[in-house]
C-alpha cells in the first residue's frame, strides 16, 4: 500500500498539494513547440527545467525530444537574462540550425522581468536572427495555470507571431489543435481529408513525435506545420478551436489580429463531441458528409449499443487536462457510466462552468480543479465512495493498485505504457477503441476475479 | 555575462591534456564553438595549441543533457525513504521528480509521494513563507515523519522567503529536523546540489546514539539502492564482518543518518554527489573515507579489498572478502566468457552523469570483449579527463557536457554498436539503430555486484544482439 497514509477523512488543506494533477506550463509550450516544422524549442531558464521536460516528453512518447536552454546562472538571475538569451540565439541559429526557434520563459526569467518580446526583438535589430529565420515567443510563467495553460499560451504565440494577411481569402480552415497526442493530430488530418475539407491543422506533432525508425537521429523530423501554412492561417476563412481551455485562446487571438472568425468545440472524443466537430467543420467549409464517415459513426453507436449492459451505472473517476475531461465527462454519461469523481490541477472558471453544465446529468458528482485538486484528494474522495474504474495519467497506478481498481490510461504523461501516440482517442474510431478499452477494463477484472461456477465463456 | 560553467575546469584540464599530447577535434560539424574544449580524441603524435580563454561568454543555447541544482539535491536525498521531502516553489520541479527514480526503500515509502507549496501568483508577490509553515506542519502531523527536508527552487531564490527560519521554528514546534536544502536550480551546477544535499545531510549526522556501534563499521556513500543494489552491497560487507552503519542515500533512514559518525569508515561511490559529506566527516569526527565503485568484476573486487585493507588488524576480514570474491567470481566467469564469445569487438559509446562510472564500464566492457570508442560524462573533472586518456584506446572520443547532435555523430562516426546513457539518450540510441543499456537511474535490475556484472552482461547481451537491429536501415533493412 504506497498511498496507504491517505485518510479517509477529508480535510480543507492550506496551500499543500499532494500529488499533484497538473505540472507547470513551460512544458506546455515545449510540447506545442514541438509541432511546428523545423523549430527548436527553447526555455528561457535554469538548466534543469529543460532537462525535466525533455526527460517527460521523452519517457511518454519514448522519442528523442529536442530543445535548448538559457542555462541561466547565479549571475543572469541578478542582471536578467538578456544576454543569456541573446547568446543563445546566436548559438542555436549557427549549431543546431533549426528554422525557428520558439521561446518560453520559466518562473524564473518571468520573475526576474525578462521581457520576451523586447528580447527577441533586440535580437532581431542586432541582427542574429538569419534571413528567412524566426525567434518566436510566449511568457509562460510556471507559478500561474498549468502546463495546458502554457500549452495555449504558445499556440497563441505561434498564431499570433506568424500569422499575416494579405487581403486574398484562401479557400481553407485553420484547425487549432487542443493539447492532443500525434495520433489525434493524424485522425484530425484523416478527417478532415475524407470531408474534403482543406485544413491548416497547428500546431501538428504527428511525424514529429511518433517517427519511424530510419536509422538516422533526425534534429528536425518532418512533420510539424510549416511556416509556410503558418503565415496563410491569417487568410483562411475561418477556424475551428478543439478546446475551450488549450485552443480558442489561439483562435481569439488570431480573429484579433486577421479577422479570421472563430468556432470553438470540444475536442473529439466520444460521439457528442465528435458529432459537434464533424457538423462544424463540414458546416464552415459548405460540404456534405461523406457516406464512409457516417458509416464509422453508425460502427462506434454499434458498439455503444451491444454493449450498453456493460456500462450501465458503472461508477467512475477520472483526473487530468480540462479539454480532454469535459468530452470524456459526456462520453461516460452517453454510456450510461456515472464519473462520480472528477479533478484537474488546472485552474479555471470556464472550465467549472462547462462541467457544471454537463454534470447537470448527475448531480452528485464530485468535482474540484485548481488549487488543491489533487490526486490525494482524488483517492480520499475514491475511498469515500468507491468506483469501477479510474481513468487518468500513469500516475493514477498507484491509486488504482491501493485500491484494486480498473485503471485506464489516459492523458499525459503515460510513462508505463505505449500506444498513445499511434492509436487515436478521437473521432468516431477513436471513441471505439476508448470504448474497448473501458469495457476490456470491466471485462478482465470479471475473468480475473469471477469465481469459478460464474466464469463466463460468452460475455 | 561570465558562465563559469562551460570553463569550470575548462583551461587548465586542455592545458594538460595538449601538453600530453591530444589531439582537439575541431573541424568536424555539429560541435559547437567553444565545446571544442569540452571534446577530445585520443591520438597518438602531434599536439595541437589552441588558444583557449576561461573566461568566455555563456554557452547559453545548447541542447546539453544536463540538469540544475535542485536536480542533484533531489537525486542525492530521495531514497531517504522515512523523511518527508517538501519542494517549495511553483509545482513543476515536483511534477518532475515524483517517483521518477527506482531508488527502492525495504520499509517505508513516504519519498515516492509527491508534495509541493505550489506556489501561486500570489505567492510570488507576497511571499511562500506562511504557506510553507502551514503546508509542514500540516504534513508533519499527517505523515509523523521522521525529518523533512525542504527543497529551495528557482523562485525561493528570488522572492527572498527566509525558508531557514520557518525550518528552524516548525522544528522546535513539532520536535523533528527540519532541514532546509538550498537548491535554487540556478545557483550553479547539479554538482552544488549535491553539495548542498550534503550539507543538509551533515546537519543530521551526529545527532543520533553512536552506542554498540562496532569498530569495524562503515557508512556506505554514494550507492542509491537503485532495483535494490543497496542490499547486495552490504550483504558482502556485512559477510566479511562488518556492520554497516547507514546506507545513507540508498534504502536511506534518517536514524541511521544520525548515527552515521559512529562508523570508522566511509565508503564512497558516486564520487561526485558524496564526497563532500565524506570530507565533512573526515573533518569534523575523524572519519576517513575511500573511493570505490561496485561496478564490474575489477572494481567490485578491490572495493572489497580496500575495505578489508583499512581493517588490517582483523586479518578475519580480508580472509572473508577473498572467499566472497573467489566464490562469486568462479561463478561468473565461465557465465562472462559466453556472453565474451558473442560480444568480442563490439564497440560501445558510453555518456553518463558521473566520470568514475565511466571508468567501471571501460573495465566491466573490456571483460566482456567490447572496446569504448566513445566516453563521456556530464560532469567529470579535470582529474576525472586524465584518467579517463590514459584508460582509453588510441582513437576514443572523449566528451564532457556532450548534446544528441555530437552524441548522435560520433556513434555514428566510430560505428557505436551499443550506447550507455540515460533517459534522454535512450531514444537516440533506438534511432540510429543500436542497442542501449540504461545505467541511469532508469535501470530495472541490479548492475551493482558482482550479480550485477552479470546482469550487465545478460543486458548489454540482449540488446546488442537482439534480431531488431536487422530492420533498422542503417543495419541494410529497407526503408
Amino acid at each position: 500500500m504506497l498511498l496507504r497514509h491517505t485518510p479517509k477523512e477529508v480535510i480543507a488543506r492550506e496551500g499543500l498539494t499532494i500529488n499533484p494533477a497538473k505540472t507547470c506550463q513551460p512544458i506546455g509550450a515545449m510540447y506545442a513547440a514541438l509541432g511546428i516544422h523545423g523549430c527548436l524549442p527553447h526555455s528561457h531558464g535554469s538548466q534543469g527545467c529543460c532537462s525535466y521536460h525533455r526527460s517527460t516528453l521523452t519517457r511518454h512518447y519514448k522519442e528523442p525530444v529536442m530543445a535548448a536552454t538559457s542555462s541561466f546562472t547565479e549571475g543572469a538571475s541578478v542582471f536578467g537574462g538578456q544576454a543569456n538569451l541573446l547568446a543563445a540565439i546566436e548559438t542555436i541559429f549557427s549549431v543546431y540550425e533549426p528554422d525557428i526557434i520558439a521561446v518560453h520563459s520559466t518562473c524564473l526569467s518571468e520573475t526576474i522581468g525578462d521581457d520576451l518580446q523586447q528580447i527577441t526583438k533586440k535580437a532581431k535589430d542586432d541582427g542574429k536572427i538569419p534571413e528567412g529565420k524566426y525567434v518566436i515567443y510566449a511568457s509562460t510563467p510556471s507559478f500561474v495555470g498549468s502546463h495546458v495553460t502554457g500549452y495555449a499560451n504558445m499556440v497563441t504565440g505561434i498564431a499570433e507571431q506568424f500569422a499575416q494577411s494579405t487581403g486574398e481569402k484562401k479557400e481553407q480552415i485553420n484547425i487549432i489543435a487542443g493539447w492532443m497526442e500525434p495520433s489525434d493530430m493524424r485522425e484530425i488530418k484523416k478527417l478532415s481529408k475524407e470531408l474534403g475539407v482543406k485544413i491548416v491543422l497547428f500546431p501538428d506533432t504527428s511525424d514529429v513525435l511518433d517517427a519511424p525508425q530510419t536509422g538516422k537521429h533526425e534534429f528536425y523530423p518532418k512533420g510539424g506545420t510549416t511556416v509556410e501554412e503558418l503565415k496563410s492561417i491569417g487568410d483562411s476563412s475561418s477556424s475551428l478551436a478543439l478546446g475551450c481551455i488549450s485552443a480558442e485562446p489561439a483562435a481569439i487571438a488570431l480573429d484579433k489580429k486577421c479577422k479570421v472568425p472563430f468556432e470553438t468545440v470540444d475536442m473529439p472524443i466520444g460521439l457528442s463531441a465528435t458529432d459537434r466537430f464533424i457538423m462544424s467543420l463540414s458546416k464552415a467549409a459548405g460540404v456534405e458528409v461523406p457516406d464512409e464517415i457516417t458509416a464509422e459513426r453508425g460502427r462506434l453507436i454499434d458498439v455503444m449499443t451491444d454493449m450498453e449492459q456493460y456500462f450501465y451505472g458503472k461508477k467512475v473517476a477520472l483526473f487530468g487536462d480540462p479539454d480532454q475531461i469535459i468530452p470524456l465527462t459526456e462520453f461516460l454519461l452517453d454510456l450510461n457510466m456515472k464519473p462520480i469523481h472528477i479533478v484537474s490541477g488546472t485552474p479555471g472558471q470556464r472550465f467549472e462552468k462547462r462541467m457544471k453544465e454537463i454534470l447537470r446529468r448527475i448531480p452528485e458528482a464530485n468535482f474540484k480543479n485548481g488549487l488543491n485538486a489533487d490526486m490525494f484528494l482524488l483517492h480520499q474522495w475514491m475511498k469515500n465512495e468507491p468506483v469501477d474504474l479510474l481513468i487518468g495519467n500513469t500516475y493514477g497506478k498507484y491509486i488504482a493498485r491501493d485500491e484494486n481498481v480498473p485503471f485506464l490510461r489516459f492523458g499525459f504523461p503515460i510513462l508505463d505504457r505505449i500506444g498513445h501516440s499511434y492509436f487515436p482517442n478521437i473521432g468516431y474510431s477513436g471513441s471505439l477503441r476508448l470504448l474497448e478499452k473501458i469495457l476490456n477494463a470491466f471485462m478482465d477484472r470479471q475473468d480475473r476475479e469471477a469465481l469459478e461456477e460464474k466464469f463466463e465463456l460468452v460475455m | 555575462m561570465q558562465n563559469s560553467r562551460l570553463c569550470r575546469e575548462g583551461s587548465p584540464e586542455l592545458e594538460l591534456l595538449i601538453e600530453k599530447g591530444v589531439g582537439i577535434m575541431k573541424e568536424e560539424i555539429g560541435i559547437l564553438e567553444g565545446r571544442q574544449g569540452q571534446v577530445f580524441e585520443k591520438k597518438s603524435g602531434e599536439a595541437e595549441q589552441l588558444d583557449i580563454s576561461c573566461e568566455k561568454t555563456s554557452l547559453s543555447g545548447s541542447v546539453s543533457q544536463r540538469a540544475c541544482v535542485f536536480c542533484g539535491s533531489r537525486v542525492v536525498l530521495y531514497p531517504v525513504a522515512d523523511a518527508l521531502h517538501l519542494v517549495h516553489g511553483p509545482i513543476g520541479c515536483a511534477a518532475y521528480t515524483w517517483d521518477i527514480r527506482g531508488a527502492v526503500s525495504s520499509g517505508p515509502e513516504l519519498h515516492r509521494l509527491s508534495f509541493s507549496t505550489d506556489l501561486g501568483e500570489m505567492d510570488v508577490i507576497y511571499g511562500g513563507e506562511k504557506k510553507l509553515y502551514l503546508s509542514l506542519i500540516e504534513l508533519i502531523d499527517k505523515y509523523k515523519p521522521k525529518a523533512a527536508f525542504i527543497y529551495s527552487t528557482c523562485i525561493i531564490g528570488l522572492i527572498g522567503d527566509d525558508i531557514d527560519a520557518v525550518c528552524k521554528k516548525v522544528s522546535k514546534e513539532t520536535g523533528i529536523p527540519v532541514l532546509p536544502v538550498h537548491s535554487e536550480g540556478f545557483k550553479g551546477t547539479k554538482k552544488d546540489g549535491y553539495k548542498a544535499a550534503c550539507t543538509s545531510l551533515m546537519k543530521l549526522v551526529g545527532t543520533g546514539s553512536i552506542e554498540g556501534i562496532s569498530p569495524y563499521s562503515i557508512n556506505i556513500l554514494g550507492e542509491f539502492n537503485l532495483a535494490g543494489e543497496a542490499w547486495i552491497i552490504r550483504e558482502y560487507y556485512e559477510k566479511m564482518g562488518i556492520e554497516v552503519v547507514s546506507t545513507m542515500t540508498g534504502d536511506g533512514r534518517v536514524d541511521a543518518v544520525r548515527r552515521a559518525h559512529g562508523a570508522t569508515l566511509n565508503v564512497v561511490q558516486c564520487s561526485g554527489s558524496m564526497t563532500t559529506l565524506a570530507k565533512d566527516m573526515e573533518e569534523k569526527y575523524g572519519i576517513p573515507y575511500m573511493r570505490v565503485s561496485y561496478f564490474g568484476i575489477e572494481d567490485m573486487s578491490k572495493s572489497l579489498y580496500d575495505v578489508a585493507k583499512h581493517f588490517s588488524d582483523r586479518p578475519d576480514i580480508m580472509d572473508a572478502a577473498k572467499e566472497i570474491v573467489s566464490k562469486e567470481v568462479a561463478k561468473l566467469y565461465p557465465e562472462l566468457q559466453k556472453f565474451k564469445k558473442v560480444l568480442a569487438g563490439k564497440k560501445a559509446a558510453i555518456y553518463v552523469g558521473g566520470a568514475f562510472k565511466t571508468f567501471s564500464l571501460i573495465k566491466a566492457l573490456r571483460s566482456i570483449g567490447m572496446s569504448v570508442v566513445l566516453a563521456g560524462s556530464q560532469t567529470g573533472n579535470k582529474d576525472d579527463y586524465e584518467r579517463l586518456r590514459e584508460m582509453c584506446d588510441e582513437g576514443t572520443i572523449i566528451v564532457d557536457d556532450s548534446n544528441p547532435v555530437e552524441l548522435s555523430k560520433f556513434v555514428l562516426e566510430k560505428e557505436a554498436d551499443l550506447l550507455i546513457g540515460g533517459v534522454k539518450e535512450r531514444p537516440i540510441a533506438y534511432k540510429l539503430g543500436i542497442g542501449f543499456c540504461d545505467h541511469n537511474h532508469e535501470r530495472k535490475i541490479p548492475l551493482a555486484g558482482f550479480i550485477g556484472m552479470y546482469n550487465f552482461a545478460k543486458e548489454v547481451y540482449q540488446s546488442v544482439m537482439s534480431p531488431v537491429w536487422q530492420f533498422a536501415p542503417r543495419k541494410g533493412g529497407k526503408i
